[in-house]
């Protein structure tokens, strides 16, 4: 079983809940942080660190001495990563996404293309619990090769718990693409209910199954609550807005191991996500 | 004269940028804010923005492979580096838009098309004008419509002689953050005192270092760990940082944004709306503005 934990917005609790349920479940459990831009997992998990892999794209570079200074491959750049002056050709790495179009219209073979580090991914153990983490370089515009790197580790013999970035565009989608289920994690306030409906629109036309997870309840409005009867949402667990899970939290304890029946409840949410399914 | 122009950012999400852009507004009144979160923006929902213009903005290109045309060579799967095309499909969510597939396709069954992936708004609100926009859900945030935003941000500063920019930025540190923070004069970053709120500041200043740009931190949720408080004090100060604020953990904020009103004006005298107030006196100070 593959399970997203996701939210538009951040600071719902998305990791919270993402690392609360690796440690509930009874079968073997894998968890991938594709939050590759501030990966938090490793911090409340703290694994012993067993691989580190970097994340390299591949961008072009010009050979001057082959190059005719034709100018196809800025005219055929969708990224504007290269500029074509009259005598010399310049690479704007940052912008290059790596897909060797520059390379494949050159008629001159003048490009060559070369690894450039955008990141890594981290793999290691937490009391049996595989974790890997991808790092983005700090400076690197783009995410989505590091998530796709951290998302080559999937484990399908295991149970799959993915800590998705917020938002709703590129790296949340890349994250959650190919889950069984998307956890979506929410708090019952304006810029909640904003969030999570924007995010319900891409699983809607991700066509992925997905319920919610109301954190914080008892601060904030009903919003939230209305919407997702209204929109035939599960309400799949609540978690309650409490100054005790907030400072475990911010001593980087997670919460099922001191508060009791919490490691059951997490479970019970499991065996309902799977009838889900 | 050029408008200054001040960045909150934060790396982790939900530490309370947009509650405290929405307040430095309404303190400042003359100026110009941007919402440079285009994919999860919130700061309308408390400055309540009238739209008076309204952009249609086109990113991405995806590729599609016209079902009639197409020979099933597979040579287009063979070339894709984003894994887009199974079954001789083009998938619309891997697809990057490099045209790579168009080009060597034998049989020019491949086109590249444009669809409009977001608008970008210009909008009055009570505080002055307010510069926004919305990508469409799973669309690639590449940082070009937070450029727009904030062009958009800078004519409307000059045309009007309005010396202050304040731009919400979003979360994380990658395309959409970098561009809401290049060129500006300052970059407040709000943290929290949790070991992922600290995880998440260093890499944050580590980026404004990157690009030289000033940064000055405040405090969200202090009295909730006074230890990593301390630790977040320590460390800027070991690294010349200045900590310009600290601010309560107080539901009332949580409050104010079901009411949709900036917390100084919610509650003005409540102890997070007199912090906020300092915060926002010292980025004046800071960018040589009066109060």
């Amino acid at each position: 079983m593959i399970l997203s934990v996701a939210s538009g917005k951040g600071g719902t609790g998305k990791t919270t809940v993402a690392v609360n349920l690796a440690l509930s479940m009874e079968r073997k459990v894998q968890i991938l942080d594709c939050d590759v831009e501030e990966p938090n997992v490793h911090v409340l998990l703290k694994p012993k660190v067993t691989e580190r892999k970097p994340v390299y794209i591949r961008i072009p570079k010009v050979n001057e001495d082959l190059c005719s200074h034709c100018g196809e491959c800025a005219k055929f750049c969708q990224f504007n990563a290269i500029l074509a002056l009259p005598t010399e050709v310049i690479v704007f790495p940052e912008l290059c996404h790596g897909c060797g179009g520059c390379k494949v219209v050159c008629p001159s073979n003048a490009i060559v293309e070369e690894d450039k580090e955008v990141g890594e991914v981290v793999r290691g153990f937490s009391d049996g619990i595989e974790v890997v983490y991808g790092i983005l370089k700090i400076g690197e515009p783009m995410p989505v090769p590091v998530i796709r790197e951290v998302k080559r580790y999937l484990d399908k013999e295991k149970d799959v718990i993915i800590d998705a970035p917020p938002g709703t565009s590129c790296p949340l989608v890349h994250s959650v693409y190919g889950s069984d289920f998307v956890i979506l994690v929410a708090e019952s306030t304006p810029f909640g209910l904003h969030d999570l409906r924007i995010t319900v629109d891409v699983l809607r036309q991700m066509k992925i199954p997905f319920g919610v997870v109301v954190n914080f309840k008892g601060v904030g409005d009903e919003g939230v609550y209305e919407y997702c009867k209204r929109e035939d949402i599960p309400i799949i667990l609540e978690i309650p807005f409490s100054r005790e899970i907030a400072e475990l939290y911010s001593r980087g304890i997670p919460f099922v191991e001191t508060l009791e029946g919490w490691k059951a409840r997490f479970r019970e949410l499991t065996k309902r996500i799977e009838e889900y399914i | 004269m050029k408008a200054k122009q001040v960045t909150v950012l934060s790396g982790k999400g939900g530490v309370g940028k947009t509650t405290l852009t929405a307040s430095l507004v309404s303190l400042t009144r003359s100026c110009v804010v941007t919402d440079c979160d285009v994919d999860a923006s919130n700061l309308h929902l408390l400055l309540k923005p009238e739209v008076i213009d309204k952009k249609e903005f086109y990113g991405q290109k995806k590729a599609k492979i016209e079902a009639s045309k197409c020979i099933e060579c597979g040579l287009c799967r063979e070339a894709c580096r984003f894994d887009a095309i199974r079954n001789f499909e083009v998938d619309p969510i891997l697809c990057e838009g490099c045209g790579v597939c168009a080009y060597i396709c034998p049989a020019e069954a491949i086109n590249l098309e444009e669809e409009v992936s977001g608008y970008l708004y210009t909008s009055r609100t009570k505080y002055g004008f307010m510069c926004h926009a919305q990508l469409k859900p799973g669309e690639e945030n590449s940082g070009k419509l937070v450029n727009l935003v904030r062009k958009n941000a800078e004519t409307l500063a000059e045309k009007n002689g309005l010396n202050l920019i304040i731009n919400d930025g979003p979360p994380g540190i990658g395309c959409p953050v970098i561009a809401s923070v290049t060129g500006v004069d300052l970059g407040v970053v709000v943290t929290e005192p949790t070991l992922s709120g600290i995880h998440d500041l260093k890499r944050a200043l580590t980026l404004l270092n990157h690009f030289g740009i000033k940064p000055l931190v405040c405090i969200n949720k202090y009295d909730l760990n006074l230890k990593n408080t301390e630790r977040i004090c320590t460390f800027c100060k070991a690294n010349g940082i200045e900590v310009i604020g600290k601010i309560k953990f107080d539901p009332i904020i949580t409050q104010s944004m079901v009411a949709g009103k900036p917390i100084v004006e919610y509650s003005p005298d409540n102890p997070v709306s007199k912090s906020i107030a300092e915060i926002w006196r010292r980025i004046m100070k800071e960018l040589d503005l009066d109060v």
